[in-house]
């Protein structure tokens, strides 16, 4: 119980420095305080001057930072300035899509990761580690908005995309990871002894790697999220990857604030879900 | 696997070779516009034909490689020097050095890279010089990629530090600084050669992703992002797959680099 009460104080730490972090990059960044709309010569001068009130509200990082904590323990996550929406709104409407796109993408990733790193591994030959190797490499040496693009062409679905960034990384720590186990002394004997190759797989291997593969869930999360941005962006899917890339673009602080905050609390509950996960199939597994 | 990696080596050698040369092997300067022939197939003028700008495509390919090829790893070298300096200190002092420094780590690990480096980068100037956009881009890669590698730093000088050889060295009365220098940084040298060297391929593929995003270098400074920007102009590529050039050398050298890598990190 204190473990977990720590972890969630450490989380909760990390995601309150994270949002002032990007705050202050958004405050720090040249020209933040000019809005395109300053611009406009139709604008009267006291029009102008309302802008810069506007913004002048931002101008010290530390109170906006408090301000916008305050008010987002009463569920007010304020305005977006490019989509002059609520920020809670715009959340709300866009995280399912990602969750959804990101969900099936890494299912898809790990389904294909596992099995050919399975099916690598236990053929024991030569040419099929290599052929799952080099198919593993060319992806993983692709980024995520080629591959997106690729997409766009052909019409398939954007969460194969996602599935295909996760799938090397994957593939190949899952492969290394059963590669060094079927070469323990215990597998090497229960081979010579005649146990199938099943057997050795659900009753040897798999309880032995699975509390590390559980492990590597959390970050895939991550992997995952990072590539919905250009996916999404590339795409024209209107979920937080497409959101975080014009809200960087327009230099938005309340959304990048938002968005910051969010992401931090999505990856670092999928980490520590995943060391949780992982930790108590170790302890179910011995 | 060996003559793999032999094949591997020598791509990436003939690449940086070809890319270094491309002011003399360049048929054109990459800025340089054939009016007359915009989006021109392959010929004996233009190798790989033209952009829509009517540009060469092989000098721009030629002069892209040079820049993404000699900045990511000079991206490399600076996230490995600030992660030893991260990792090390933590590693070596501990306590609440350790714990502060491996604070920042997490605070960086927490975000998804490309998430980071995209607010990051559209907090520059997007409308500077083209050589500019090229020094913030990787500047902010090696600024803000340190973070994986100084955890491994880290782990890596606290096995070191608590190791035998160096109580016995500072038992024996040698100086911190000095137990520092030639004890406990040489034996960390296969790390941070496989951090360096995995940090090239990743800054490779980030700078590519924040090219086709629009926030890598700016035009008419060609890089492998920014060559590969033009795919979003495409209208096909069954007839027309010279256009698909850089992406070709793109992922040859990134498998390169993981093929060479692997050994790296054997030896790490």
């Amino acid at each position: 119980m204190a473990k977990i009460v720590r972890h969630l104080a450490a989380m909760a730490a990390v995601v309150l420095l994270g949002g002032l972090l990007s705050a202050t990059l958004v405050r720090l960044a040249p020209g933040f305080e000019v809005d395109e709309q300053q611009l406009d010569a139709r604008l009267s001068s006291e029009s102008v001057q309302a802008l810069r009130q506007a913004r002048a509200g931002d101008r010290n990082i530390v109170r906006f930072y408090l301000h916008y904590l305050g008010r987002a323990m009463r569920g007010d996550l304020g305005e977006s300035r490019t989509l002059n929406r609520p920020v809670r709104e715009l959340l709300s409407e866009r995280l399912p899509v990602t969750v959804r796109l990101a969900g099936l993408g890494l299912l898809a990733g790990w389904l294909c990761a596992v099995l050919l790193a399975v099916g690598a591994t236990m053929a024991r030959r030569a040419a099929c580690d290599l052929a799952a190797t080099l198919l593993g490499g060319i992806f993983l040496s692709m980024p995520a908005a080629v591959l997106a693009l690729l997409f766009v062409y052909a019409n398939a679905p954007a969460c194969l995309v996602i599935a295909l960034v996760v799938f090397p990384k994957v593939f190949s720590y899952t492969r290394n990871l059963l590669a060094r186990s079927y070469e323990s002394p215990h597998l090497v004997t229960a081979y010579a002894k005649g146990v199938g190759p099943l057997r050795i797989l659900l009753w040897h291997v798999l309880p032995v790697t699975g509390a590390q593969l559980l492990a590597v869930a959390g970050i895939s999360v991550s992997i995952a999220l990072g590539a919905a941005i250009p996916v999404e962006a590339l795409c024209g899917i209107a979920g937080i990857g497409q959101l975080a890339w014009q809200a960087a673009l327009g230099r938005d602080l309340p959304l990048l604030v938002n968005l910051t905050v969010l992401v931090t609390v999505i990856t670092l509950a999928a980490n520590w879900g995943s060391e949780f996960a992982g930790q108590s199939f170790k302890t179910s597994a011995a | 696997m060996r003559r793999v990696r032999q094949f591997a080596w020598l791509l990436l050698a003939l690449t940086v070779l070809a890319s270094l040369g491309a002011g003399v092997w360049a048929p054109a300067d990459y800025a340089m516009q054939f009016r007359e022939v915009p989006n021109s197939p392959p010929s004996h003028q233009h190798l790989l034909g033209t952009d829509e700008l009517g540009r060469d495509r092989f000098s721009r390919v030629l002069y892209g490689t040079r820049i993404s090829l000699l900045m990511a790893p000079a991206a490399a070298l600076l996230s490995t020097l600030l992660a030893t300096l991260v990792g090390g200190v933590a590693g070596y002092l501990g306590g609440w050095w350790a714990r502060a420094a491996m604070g920042a780590t997490d605070l960086f690990l927490s975000m998804p890279w490309l998430f980071l480096l995209l607010v990051v980068r559209a907090m520059m100037p997007l409308n500077v010089a083209p050589v500019t956009s090229v020094a913030v881009t990787f500047l902010l890669l090696g600024l803000l990629g340190w973070a994986g590698s100084a955890r491994v730093l880290c782990a890596g000088v606290r096995s070191l530090h608590d190791s035998d050889f160096v109580l016995q060295a500072r038992a024996s009365g040698l100086h911190e600084l000095r137990l520092l220098a030639i004890q406990v940084l040489p034996n960390l040298k296969p790390v941070l050669l496989a951090q360096f060297w995995i940090s090239i391929p990743v800054f490779i593929i980030s700078e590519a992703n924040l090219g086709i995003l629009g926030l890598g270098v700016s035009e008419p400074l060609p890089s492998w992002g920014s060559l590969l920007r033009e795919m979003e102009s495409f209208t096909s590529f069954g007839f027309e797959a010279w256009k698909l050039a850089p992406l070709v050398l793109l992922v040859l050298v990134v498998s390169s680099f993981q093929i060479i890598l692997s050994q790296e990190e054997v030896y790490a």
